[in-house]
């Protein structure tokens, strides 16, 4: 532990100058406090989820750009699951269903054919926005809204517990789980470092006798699963309602966190918080009349931010190594 | 001495006459009991055969471990191996020297399951099933340190040696176990390596002895080692030939690739010389064997191998290069207060590591990367600003490192290559437009002096041998009559007689008048060319002496820093 602290101490006393400061302007005004950080969680837990698909694609070798179309897709296929069966289960599992697929699809052509991996997901993106706009019926409802409970014990956290077990949904619940499930795995066990890698250094992995192919098809595919949750999220739990293009570049901010967290699903998490913060922040000025400007204005910010993010980020940290370039064993 | 068939009836690996002086080619000591046996093979499937099946049991120490026969692999219309048979034995060092592109590398990945045979019969201590996969060669107790090392450059060396096999403790990655055996093998095989250490960190020869400590923690049988000698320093290279004789007597046995004589005859116990993908040589009694004898096998005629020159008669200062500075591709100072002076009529030779700042030094004089501080001067003209057009036509020829980059357009014809940075001047251009004819006549001359072979001058370059593809490179830079030549490792990748070629024209060029600067990785090459050597350490000149009387070790150990 003491080791660990030692390594990543500019991240620590990061984290708890962030933590002290929330807490004091928690106290001095709960609700607003609470509104906020709540807003700011609600808007961070599909980036989560997609920074960690482009994790784990990249850790792999994998670029995976498409992540906003697997996201619009399954947010597609999760509402109208449910609208159409009447059950939201069935949803939920559509939407996750069209992220695998999804998935597989881009692990395929990339890591079977060789395909071009940018090509491939601006391809999937393309696809994504013609098939949901095409089908889209306006004046589906949900069947119900989604189940939300509060969980015993940590939600009377205050601030910590208020915000992330008290009247949360079940994707919120699992983006958590996956943030520290995936950092765990790809830093701690024989699948993370096998992951790691066939992405940094294939042959090696390969004369090491690791099937960098199967590998990379299984992980870039099964982290369709997250996106697919992520897309469930927004059309069933953050609101619940499909709209044509309502993914608004999420799966691209994602790819920006995942840079900004260096890779790592915790940094990418705390990346993530960040973005929902400032949103919620500049929604919530702009609703105190603080700010005076257009609100379009302000829907922007995300994106700013990313610009911002991606220029300080820019040289400071290390792509894996085989990101972006297919793997070929010659003679075979 | 050469048996270019072997019937398989006559056992092979020992010699049988001749006294080698440095050591005892026999497997020494020939311990056949039960505990040996079990300790030294570990493939416990193969273990539980009947003796006559697996090859073990008493008086069977020194059996056969590879056996290959009639092996042979095609790359489209190219015969990479042809019909190889050859046989390695416990215990024993087994030298593949060839030529580059002779198909050891080729041989051996097939051996190792990163290529697939096309016909023949590969048989691993008496199992004949095909090899499928590097797991497979894994698990039947082959290991391999490849040329090219295949470490994750990120992760450290305790990371690197388990990846693969990894150990763990309740689905957690069990580091400790790793690191322990790490240290245990290096202490055991006199490896020194750091397990912690992040392998991106360590020097090229540190990073071989991580491959080495992570192919024996596999526990193998059969080390194959390719070109492991190319990066090394001789110090080093002595150290590694140490360890590998130290394994053979420990009951492994290595294959090893090269195409460096001095080793094979160091350390061999029995040669295999591989020229266009087929077995034409083999030599047991190396202690009677000369690298002449072994160069005209490889080459299938006789060579010479030391360079015939005439005493240098330096002139005036051609090249002036003072505390010059300049940077890598990571912005990391490469070359740190260089000094060095080229005169005409001389051939300077770079003697280093590689990656002592001997490549950015000559992309900075060719105007290809910037110079931090510092000047470099030819004559009166100051090139430290110039670009690479000012510095051609300034009168600098560049033999570059990396030919397929910097030196060739692949896609474009020998007669395009040829004139590549003279397309625009008279006479193979007029107002602007090419003069075909003209060029084609000058090519069809180079092709015929330079001895390019190729169907004609109008063939792509890079359908061109890598000795073909040198000589276009040569015969562009030396033709259009430098002042300077700067010739980065000249002659890598290159065939025998390319490289003889190769050298006897950059000797003309020296006595025609030009400053030659010769950057080499291969300290033979600049002991037999260089009229002067500088050699260089950490980005900077160590010591400057001339080539006559030259001591090897006294180069070798500046070379790894120690002046």
């Amino acid at each position: 532990m003491a080791a660990w602290i030692q390594r990543n101490k500019f991240s620590v006393i990061l984290g708890v100058v962030v933590l002290v400061l929330a807490y004091i302007y928690y106290f001095s005004d709960k609700t607003t406090a609470l509104s906020m950080y709540r807003y700011a969680w609600t808007y961070a837990v599909p980036l989560v989820l997609c920074a960690l698909v482009g994790v784990i694609g990249e850790r792999s070798g994998v670029v995976n750009i498409g992540i906003e179309g697997q996201l619009l897709v399954s947010a597609f296929a999760g509402f109208f699951g449910a609208a159409y069966s009447g059950s939201l289960i069935v949803g939920i599992l559509s939407g996750v269903g069209c992220g695998l697929i999804l998935g597989g699809f881009l692990a395929w052509t990339t890591v079977k054919w060789r395909m071009d991996q940018i090509i491939a997901g601006v391809v999937l993106n393309i696809v994504a926005t013609g098939i949901t706009s095409f089908y889209y019926k306006p004046g589906q409802l949900l069947p119900a809204l989604m189940p939300h409970w509060s969980i015993p014990g940590l939600s009377s956290i205050p601030l910590i517990g208020e915000v992330f077990f008290k009247g949360t949904g079940v994707i919120a619940l699992i983006a958590i789980i996956a943030v520290f499930g995936i950092h765990f795995g790809l830093f701690k066990t024989t699948w993370g470092l096998r992951t790691r890698a066939i992405g940094e250094y294939p042959s090696a992995a390969d004369t090491a006798g690791i099937n960098v192919i199967t590998m990379r098809l299984v992980n870039v595919t099964l982290a369709g699963a997250l996106a697919g949750l992520a897309g469930v999220f927004l059309s069933m739990d953050s609101t619940s309602s499909f709209e044509r293009g309502m993914s608004a570049g999420r799966g691209f901010l994602a790819l920006a966190i995942m840079i900004f967290g260096a890779w790592r699903p915790l940094r990418a998490a705390a990346a993530a918080l960040f973005f929902g913060f400032v949103t919620a922040a500049a929604s919530q000025l702009q609703a105190d009349q603080v700010i005076n400007v257009p609100p379009q204005l302000v829907g922007t910010l995300p994106y700013v931010l990313t610009l911002v993010v991606l220029a300080v980020a820019a040289g400071r940290v290390r792509a894996p190594g085989a990101v972006g370039q297919p793997f070929v064993k010659e003679g075979k | 001495m050469s048996t270019p068939a072997n019937d398989g009836t006559q056992p092979r690996g020992i010699p049988t006459e001749g006294t080698p002086t440095e050591y005892d080619p026999t497997v020494p000591e020939v311990d056949t009991s039960e505990e040996h046996l079990a300790a030294i093979v570990t493939n416990e499937e193969i273990l539980a055969l009947p003796a006559e099946v697996s090859g073990f049991g008493a008086g069977n120490v020194g059996e056969v471990i590879l056996d290959v026969k009639n092996l042979s692999k095609s790359f489209g219309s190219v015969h990479a191996n042809k019909d190889i048979t050859l046989q390695v034995r416990r215990g024993e060092i087994v030298a593949l020297l060839g030529e580059n592109g002779a198909g050891k590398s080729t041989l051996m990945n097939q051996i190792f399951g990163l290529i697939t045979p096309d016909t023949g019969e590969v048989t691993i201590k008496g199992d004949k099933t095909p090899i499928k996969d590097p797991r497979d060669a894994i698990s039947r107790g082959i290991g391999m340190v490849h040329q090219h090392f295949q470490l994750v450059p990120v992760m450290t060396v305790a990371e690197n040696v388990m990846l693969g096999h990894e150990t763990t403790k309740g689905g957690v990655l069990d580091l400790d176990t790793a690191r322990q055996m790490v240290r245990e093998l290096s202490e055991k095989h006199n490896l020194a390596v750091d397990p912690d250490a992040d392998v991106e960190d360590l020097p090229v020869g540190t990073q071989q002895r991580v491959e080495i400590v992570k192919a024996l923690s596999r526990k193998v049988d059969l080390l194959i080692l390719d070109e492991p000698t190319a990066v090394l320093t001789p110090q080093e290279t002595d150290e590694l030939l140490g360890v590998m004789r130290d394994l053979a007597n420990g009951g492994t046995s290595i294959v090893f690739i090269t195409h460096k004589l001095r080793e094979v005859l160091a350390v061999a116990d029995h040669v295999y010389v591989l020229r266009h993908g087929a077995v034409v040589g083999e030599v047991t009694d190396i202690a009677n064997t000369t690298t002449t004898d072994l160069a005209t096998m490889m080459v299938g005629r006789s060579v010479v191998l030391n360079v015939e020159k005439d005493a240098a008669t330096p002139g005036e200062v051609v090249l002036q290069i003072e505390n010059l500075h300049v940077k890598d591709d990571r912005n990391l100072g490469a070359v740190n207060g260089f000094d060095l002076q080229v005169r005409a009529g001389e051939i300077v030779g770079v003697a280093g590591v590689e990656g002592n700042g001997q490549r950015e030094l000559v992309e900075a004089l060719a105007g290809m990367r910037k110079v931090v501080s510092g000047t470099m001067r030819l004559g009166d003209l100051d090139l430290t600003k110039a670009n690479p057009y000012q510095t051609h036509h300034a009168g600098v020829g560049h033999i570059p490192e990396d030919r397929e980059k910097h030196g060739l357009v692949g896609a474009y014809s020998i007669a395009d290559n040829l004139v590549l940075n003279e397309y625009d001047q008279e006479p193979f251009a007029k107002s602007g437009v090419r003069q075909f004819d003209k060029i084609r006549a000058y090519a069809e001359k180079l092709r015929e002096e330079f001895d390019i072979r190729s169907s004609g001058v109008g063939q792509s370059a890079g359908s061109l041998s890598g000795g073909n593809k040198q000589k276009v490179v040569v015969a562009r830079e030396l033709t259009f009559g430098p002042k300077l030549l700067m010739a980065a490792q000249p002659t890598r990748g290159v065939d025998v007689g390319s490289i003889e070629f190769i050298h006897k024209r950059i000797v003309a060029a020296r006595d025609g008048g030009a400053g030659v600067l010769l950057v080499s990785a291969e300290l033979d090459e600049i002991l037999s060319l260089a009229d002067r050597i500088a050699v260089v350490h950490g980005g900077q000149v160590v010591k400057e002496m001339p080539a006559e009387g030259a001591d090897r070790a006294e180069i070798g150990r500046l070379m790894a820093g120690d002046h």
